[in-house]
């Protein structure tokens, strides 16, 4: 078979195109991308995700700084969710972490409030101070049977004395602060 | 009876065909391993399968792009949700129409010209002239063409997905007013590189096999005259199209991309 400059050339350029096109949907498309430095990888206990996923974003602030790695149930039965976080975060130990929702039926993210603690959390560590996702249906729930001052809010249904006893009291609170 | 023994017939006919279909890509895998490697002839089809197929494949997929954010932009709005438009004409394109549209255009643009091509060589006596030089046809002509048409499908289906998406972006964004950033982030929070990319790419795989394998069949086994080489062409796009919209149906039940 002959060469042919020409047609080869061609067939370079278009093949160069596809693999192009193939590597825009994967990385930019496609998420596959790196997103930010990651490393710092923090846990923290959830009562109720309602609907995060993994690749969800974590935000400071509003700025993204990592993202949902993975969720599973924890031996108390509460929602353990893995975060990949850029590791030059310098975040205290009584950083609190909670599920809200960008517009009322938009996703869900986590977003962090940054402590003052002097101590820093290390990778690993499991954040104590957490927020639950608010269900829109129970929150209407809740305001037509009237039982805004219900003591346990969102986490109603959680199992009493577990390991984030802070973090109920904080979502409670936030649930009064809602319903009243 | 005589029904029944029609549907009879049909029936032996199709199983017999799907095992020499079967008993035709035995050949072309062996040919495929066997020097010398047919370098030169590859190249050459993926010129003519891949290259000349640029322009319709692209225009295309900017149409289809341009419709999708036209139709879903005026469904959106009605919902307020006009920020998801990323995300459906992604997603669609993506999953479904990408892998789907190219196959069907390969198989029209591409497709049709191969089973022609190896039809007209039966036809006039040219296979048979390489036979008699002990050059096995199916070495020479027949695996070049399948494999390319596997190679070219999985591009095309991704040039023509970016063409879309670009096509979306210019409708949505130049043309409706939205913001270009929720356009993209919409699009990039809404598509998965292991769920939707990657099951386009094994679509558009599957579809170049299909559409490859029964081209060069339908050629290589059409009737040596002028008429079995338009049956030829004729079937190669009936049975490939249909195929293609068959497998997937059954593509996305069984992996669910």
């Amino acid at each position: 078979m002959t060469r042919s400059p020409m047609r080869d050339f061609l067939v370079g350029l278009f093949v160069l195109a596809g693999l192009g096109a193939i590597a825009y949907l994967s990385f930019s498309v496609g998420g596959l991308s790196y997103n930010g430095p990651g490393g710092l990888k923090l846990f923290a206990a959830f009562d109720q995700t309602g609907g995060l996923k993994p690749r969800s974003p974590v935000v400071i602030s509003g700025v993204k700084v990592g993202q949902v790695k993975e969720i599973a149930l924890d031996p108390s039965f509460r929602a353990r969710v893995e975060m990949d976080l850029d590791n030059r975060l310098k975040l205290p130990t009584d950083t609190s972490a909670s599920i809200v929702t960008a517009g009322i039926l938009g996703d869900r993210y986590i977003s962090l409030q940054v402590g003052g603690d002097d101590h820093l959390l290390k990778s690993g560590d499991t954040m104590t101070f957490t927020e639950s996702a608010l269900i829109l249906e129970s929150l209407i729930g809740k305001f037509i049977y009237g039982r805004t001052g219900g003591g346990g809010g969102a986490s109603a249904n959680a199992p009493a004395g577990s390991s984030g006893s802070g973090g109920e009291d904080k979502s409670g609170g936030a649930d009064q602060k809602k319903g009243s | 009876m005589e029904a029944l023994r029609d549907l009879g017939y049909l029936a032996v006919r199709f199983v017999d065909d799907l095992g020499k279909l079967a008993l035709f890509t035995c050949r072309i895998v062996l040919a495929l391993f066997t020097p010398p490697v047919r370098a030169g002839a590859f190249v050459t089809e993926l010129f003519k399968l891949g290259v000349l197929s640029l322009i319709i494949i692209c225009v295309s997929g900017m149409a289809v792009g341009m419709v999708l954010g036209l139709q879903g932009y005026n469904t959106l709005v009605r919902f307020g949700a006009e920020q998801s438009l990323g995300a459906v004409v992604g997603l669609s394109l993506i999953r479904e129409l990408g892998p789907v549209l190219t196959a069907l255009l390969a198989t029209g643009r591409a497709g049709s010209a191969t089973a022609a091509e190896i039809g007209t060589m039966v036809a006039t006596e040219q296979l048979d002239g390489l036979r008699m030089m002990s050059i096995d046809p199916i070495h020479l002509v027949v695996t070049p063409k399948a494999t390319a048409m596997i190679a070219v499908l999985p591009l095309l289906s991704a040039l023509f997905i970016v063409c879309g998406l670009f096509g979306g972006y210019a409708v949505g964004v130049g043309l409706m007013g939205l913001d270009g950033g929720t356009y993209m982030s919409s699009l990039q929070s809404a598509v998965e590189f292991d769920k939707d990319v990657l099951g386009s790419l094994l679509k558009a795989l599957i579809f170049g096999v299909l559409i490859g394998l029964i081209a060069t069949y339908r050629g290589y086994t059409s009737a040596p005259t002028s008429e079995g080489v338009s049956a030829a062409t004729t079937s190669t796009v009936v049975v490939a199209s249909v195929s293609v919209l068959i497998f997937d149906y059954f593509i996305t039940a069984l992996w669910g991309v």
